[in-house]
């Protein structure tokens, strides 16, 4: 009789019946991301047999050895998190913008073309003339999608993924035009003799002056965000269009007008994401100036459950991982896929974890046995 | 004889826990060979969970069941399949686009290849054998309701079922389709078949089963014969005390127009008429109530009135209280209706889908009518939090807080958050869909004195119900809807329910 019970489940999963208080969530992320760690250490030791405390320390050196490649890391983080910052808005809101790669690419063919036809302004004016261009540029790469979803209700998935490829072939077109010096098939860096049109340094650390501000500007719109998402008018109609549509209308949410709006908004910061790639860390424009980050800022953007603030704590992980992971394929001469690996593994804990703090699981035990 | 026969079905001490709610605790249910078992109980009662765990859907948390005798485990739909079960979903789940032949034969493995031929062949002819009037190569979508849960049944009698559970399958017919499927189930019995059907109607289970077991609570309360029954028994076993509805009607004070409705006339996405030259008007100060067969145009009555659905023709005008003029609200959105003033709360039939936000607490939910309040870009959260504290406390409702998601809590509290927040706007006049589907006795009396309360307070109560008996004891006028028309207008206390059962079934062009 016993033996009737061969495919009986083993373990029963039930949500969980009340919120778990917000240590014990974190401290279940926590747990994941150790158990990450530990599970990419043996991976490490299997398939190349180095020693995983090594590894890390490896990873660690490149990501934040030295004052300068701390600043890098810090650098590249903001400009992830400016990006996944830009994204949440359309992602709470179920607007499946993947076309900030796009967006980014025209804001900084925006900030660039500022910084080549206007480089006799004043430099502040010049700067916010920038920025404005830049969020413009992204922000009407970001509209067509919108309205065609509102109108017609277009796939949106689709239709930002096309814009990238125009946003790829105009920045092209740009480099074409603006080559510098000719033949070099570059724009080269922009106005690298009077520094117009860079964003100025805060700190110096008599090395690498271009960061500081970046910073600054990113966290202020984390911040702005932050309010607009959690505290605004907006940003409770952009929850309630990301739960139900119906109910949006129910309660009298123009939801088309919404969308566009908020495809506007996304789509203007990933412009800005342009901006600060361009005037604060590269100072030139190419095709690789989003260089998938577009895509990357999606992870940081879902992880952080669509809280800015989380943001800064995910993207500066995942650039940590890249940079350690960049380190460890040049010192061990191992294969760039290594380290994603590692950070695959990671994120596979992370959004695992969010299992167990939805869900409760019970173990079947010995039933059938005693029957 | 009867003692004789040997069970079909045995269900021993099952019990199933969602977290911390026993949905059924040790049942022991019995199914006799070539017998047709009404189970019976109120919303709720863990009807559905306990068949749910016989078709695979749920693997019980304790207990065991016996298929002809024979121990047996369930643990997915082909388990049950295996085991000759086949159960009739309230929600049918067939491919619109495909034959019947084609629904029919969908996820069956064989070896070699289909022969879609044969297939319709013994179709056919099980359709004979029980008098089934669908033709195997009709499209799904070209049906009616009652030949698209016939093919549901063709599909599980293929398949070789010969135990059978309709979970309320009389809930979508008319009475006549109702009568042809108890034919269809006594056909299938004297072929040997043993079947359960899972109702809440009373005299339904008296018409057409041999014996009806009683669940209350998530408890088995016992069993009869059918003979043995009656209505009054029933309803005892079922709520454990006997109960005429004894709902509070005061009559209505001083009832003027509120709202008006002049030839309304809608058409859906695919241009299908759904209400046709609907004319009726809802006075203050009473409960309209509107009864109708599902699908008869009561989500889109009062979806027009609530301006989420687009009017072809018609008027709908609302009268203000203050004697200050009438509006027509037809070509305004819910938005314009709020600003132009028309105190309009709508407690539609999707709860979580429409009227409140399941990913939020309560608090954020309050928030959904009153948040755009001020001028500030900033919403306010205290007004909201502290009424959604005095909704928590006044009715109620069970939550661990009002942070609390409130899709994960249970109908009733739903239900409770959802009219609570919508009578809180101090409405004029307050539309509701199906108050009461789902929740038990308790929550819908609750929701009955909430609806009498506004009602006092001089708002157009609007009620959309299913229940009878109800709409009976609960309305002060009622609106018969059939196929989108209104065939009747009646005074629902001197009524009788075989009145409106007539006019619900009967198109009358001149009614109104």
């Amino acid at each position: 009789m016993a033996k009737l019970h061969s495919h009986e489940p083993a373990i029963l999963m039930s949500k969980r019946g009340e919120l778990l208080p917000t240590w014990k969530s974190w401290g279940i992320r926590v747990i994941g991301f150790l158990l990450s760690l530990i599970v990419s250490g043996v991976v490490i030791m299997l398939v190349s047999g180095l020693n995983p405390a090594a590894v890390f320390a490896t990873m660690l050196d490149g990501a934040i050895g030295t004052t300068k490649r701390s600043w890098v890391t810090v650098r590249d983080a903001m400009t992830l998190l400016c990006i996944a910052v830009g994204l949440a808005p359309a992602f709470k809101m179920r607007f499946w913008n993947i076309g900030a790669e796009g967006q980014i690419l025209v804001g900084g063919i925006a900030t660039a073309a500022c910084m080549i036809y206007l480089r006799s302004l004043p430099p502040l004016l010049l700067v916010l003339v920038m920025i404005c261009a830049s969020m413009a540029a992204g922000g009407v790469w970001g509209f067509f999608p919108g309205l065609f979803k509102a109108r017609w209700n277009t796939n949106e998935t689709l239709f930002t993924l096309m814009m990238n490829y125009i946003a790829i072939q105009l920045t092209s077109f740009f480099v074409a035009l603006w080559e510098n010096p000719f033949g070099s098939n570059s724009v080269g860096v922009i106005n690298s003799q009077n520094k117009q049109g860079w964003l100025p340094n805060l700190l110096s650390d008599g090395y690498n002056k271009d960061f500081g501000w970046n910073v600054i500007i990113v966290l202020a719109v984390t911040l702005v965000m932050y309010l607009y998402m959690n505290h605004s008018k907006h940003g409770y109609e952009i929850s309630v269009i990301g739960d139900s549509e119906n109910t949006a209308r129910y309660a009298g949410i123009r939801v088309n007008h919404a969308y566009v709006r908020t495809i506007v908004l996304s789509g203007a910061i990933c412009g800005l994401a342009g901006f600060v790639a361009v005037s604060g860390a590269s100072h030139t424009i190419s095709t690789s100036t989003a260089g998938g980050r577009g895509f990357t800022a999606i992870i940081v953007a879902w992880l952080a459950q669509f809280n800015s603030v989380v943001m800064i704590v995910f993207s500066f992980l995942l650039v940590f991982l890249q940079k350690g992971a960049q380190a460890i394929a040049s010192s061990y001469n191992l294969s760039q896929e290594v380290s994603e690996m590692i950070t695959g593994i990671i994120l596979f804990f992370l959004l695992g974890s969010e299992f167990f703090v939805n869900y409760t699981i019970r173990f079947n035990k010995g039933r059938g046995a005693n029957k | 004889m009867i003692a004789l026969a040997t069970c079909a079905i045995k269900m021993e001490n099952v019990t199933k826990r969602f977290g911390k709610v026993v949905a059924n605790n040790h049942i022991n249910l019995e199914l006799r060979e070539g017998e047709i078992l009404s189970l019976l109980g109120e919303n709720g009662s863990g009807k559905t969970t306990l068949m749910n765990q016989l078709s695979g859907i749920y693997f019980p948390d304790e207990g065991q069941i016996y298929v002809h005798d024979r121990p047996v485990t369930i643990a997915s739909p082909k388990d049950a399949f295996d085991c000759g079960i086949g159960m009739i979903h309230q929600h049918f789940k067939l491919v619109d686009v495909f034959t019947a032949t084609e629904n029919i034969v969908l996820g069956l493995e064989g070896e070699g290849k289909f022969d879609l031929r044969a297939a319709g062949a013994r179709i056919a002819e099980i359709c004979e054998r029980y008098g089934f009037d669908i033709k195997p190569d009709q499209k799904i979508y070209d049906m009616s309701v009652s030949q698209k849960q016939t093919v549901e049944i063709v599909k599980v009698l293929y398949r070789g079922a010969d135990i059978l559970i309709l979970d309320e399958p009389t809930a979508v017919l008319t009475p006549q389709e109702t009568d042809k499927l108890f034919d269809i189930m006594r056909a299938m019995k004297r072929d040997g078949k043993s079947l359960i059907i899972i109702t809440h109607k009373l005299h339904e289970v008296l018409d057409v089963s041999d014996r009806v077991a009683v669940l209350r609570k998530g408890e088995y309360i016992g069993d009869v014969l059918t003979k043995d029954a009656d209505q009054q028994s029933l309803t005892d076993m079922m709520v454990g005390h006997s109960v005429t509805l004894n709902i509070d009607r005061p009559a209505p004070q001083n009832p003027r127009p509120r709202l008006e409705l002049r030839n309304l006339t809608v058409y859906d996405e695919l241009g299908v008429k759904r209400l046709d030259d609907v004319s009726f008007t809802a006075m203050s100060g009473e409960i309209l109530g509107v009864a109708g067969v599902a699908g008869s145009g009561q989500k889109e009555l009062l979806e027009s009135i609530a301006g989420l659905y687009p009017v072809h023709s018609g008027q709908i005008v609302f009268h203000r209280p203050d004697g200050g003029g009438s509006t027509n609200l037809v070509g305004m959105d819910p938005l314009d209706i709020k600003r132009t003033g028309v105190g309009m709360a709508f407690v539609p039939e999707d709860r979580l889908g429409m009227g409140l936000v399941g990913s939020m607490g309560m608090t954020g939910n309050m928030m959904l009518r009153s948040y755009r309040k001020g001028r500030s870009p900033f919403v306010d959260r205290k007004q909201p939090e502290g009424l959604a504290a005095s909704i928590w406390k006044e009715l109620e409702v069970v939550t661990p807080s009002t942070a609390f998601p409130v899709r994960r809590m249970s109908g009733g509290n739903v239900q409770k958050v959802l009219v609570g927040r919508e009578i809180a706007q101090e409405p004029a006049v307050l539309l509701s869909a199906y108050a009461v589907r789902g929740l038990d006795i308790n929550t819908s009396y609750t929701i009955y004195n909430l609806l009498t309360a506004e009602k006092m307070k001089g708002v157009a109560v609007v009620y959309v119900g299913e229940d009878l008996d109800v709409l009976l004891e609960l309305c002060d006028r009622l609106v018969v809807l059939c196929g989108g028309q209104v065939s009747g207008v009646v005074d629902a206390r001197t009524t009788t329910k075989e009145e409106v059962g007539l006019l619900m079934t009967q198109h009358r062009k001149e009614g109104a």
